[in-house]
């Protein structure tokens, strides 16, 4: 069994980690549609949007083990942290296509996730770090794509018949308040600002929030009252789902150590 | 028996693999409405870096030959080889003929 690794205390990597790891998990999370999508081509889509997260994600977790000091690799990175470790915002490890969740929760949530990664990277693509300028600059793109096809589905979903506006009115219930969490900034934003990193995530909620609510317009939801529950996971503290994904995502590592494809 | 009712109509993709090349036929796929028809084109058939441009086009749009016409329309072409221009001389000047 591989021990795990300690991730040094440090706000540069702290911020990195909340960019890889919403990257990773909800690439991890999206691509349990593999197989089960509604027709072939969405679930090629799905399979698709996810690879490229896990191409941000390993480009992010690469840069994070250079900066790191400690010579780790993205696999080590990805695969061998602690839960707490793991600091990618609750909204991305609640459960995808189980427990009264169907598709239109995989929509909204890639609405929310892909808007958001999409304002952050576009302001990444000015960061003083030119290996994350670089990395922004691929993925202002893919998140671009990912924020269009969501948006499409949730109008359409919305917009549709009884039964997936309704669908759709219960996705956004349950998934709207973990939404709060992805603006909720700390130390290491005001570093990152600070150090010319990139944004403050709490400087992405107007956009983020005006965004959203013009595609709900559009597909006829009513948006629900702003929540004051603010999930923690972007502070390592996280959901009872997490523990399950990861012990799928890093039983190969931890029991063949340093296994690569 | 499928219900043909509910089922989306069908459409055919073209692709084109560069700038200054032709768009080809590569497959076609069901899709509700054009927009969709594009974005699961891109999906389908461009994963590869296999395009520059998509085109679909409602398959029930196209208009084909009959192949049972196939020996009237195409045979006749066959023993007609002066319609290529091949007994012309090219000047060196001239390429990609």
């Amino acid at each position: 069994m591989t021990p795990s690794i300690q991730i040094p205390a440090d706000l540069r990597l702290r911020y990195l980690l909340r960019l890889a790891d919403a990257c990773l998990i909800h690439a991890q999370r999206q691509s349990e549609w593999c197989g089960h999508g509604p027709i072939i081509e969405e679930d090629m889509a799905l399979t698709n949007m996810s690879l490229d997260l896990i191409g941000q994600a390993r480009a992010v977790l690469t840069h994070v083990g250079q900066l790191s000091g400690k010579g780790y690799d993205e696999d080590q990175l990805a695969f061998l942290r602690e839960e707490r470790d793991y600091l990618n915002p609750t909204l991305v490890e609640l459960p995808g296509r189980k427990a009264g969740r169907d598709f239109a929760d995989a929509m909204l949530r890639n609405l929310m996730v892909a808007t958001w990664l999409h304002l952050w990277w576009q302001r990444l693509q000015a960061s003083g770090d030119a290996e994350v300028a670089a990395i922004a600059g691929k993925a202002v793109k893919e998140a671009r794509y990912h924020r269009e096809h969501a948006s499409d589905w949730v109008i359409r979903l919305g917009d549709g018949s009884d039964e997936s506006a309704r669908r759709m009115r219960d996705a956004l219930a349950r998934l709207w308040p973990y939404g709060t969490e992805l603006f909720a900034a700390d130390e290491a934003d005001a570093a990152a600002v600070a150090s010319g990193l990139g944004p403050s995530r709490a400087d992405l909620q107007p956009d983020w929030t005006a965004a959203m609510l013009a595609v709900l317009a559009e597909a006829k939801l009513a948006a629900p009252a702003p929540s004051k529950f603010v999930p923690t996971g972007s502070q390592g503290v996280h959901s009872e789902h997490l523990g399950y994904m990861l012990a799928e995502m890093q039983y190969l590592q931890r029991a063949y150590p340093g296994g690569k494809w | 028996m499928s219900n043909t009712q509910n089922e989306w109509p069908l459409w055919e993709v073209f692709v084109r693999p560069k700038a200054g090349l032709d768009h080809k036929h590569c497959g076609s796929l069901h899709a509700p409405d054009p927009k969709m028809a594009l974005q699961m084109a891109r999906e389908v058939y461009t994963r590869r870096l296999e395009g520059t441009s998509v085109w679909v086009v409602r398959s029930d749009q196209i208009v084909a030959s009959d192949p049972a016409d196939k020996d009237m329309l195409f045979d006749p072409a066959e023993d007609k080889v002066y319609r290529h221009p091949t007994f012309y001389e090219l000047p060196e000047a001239v390429n990609h003929m």
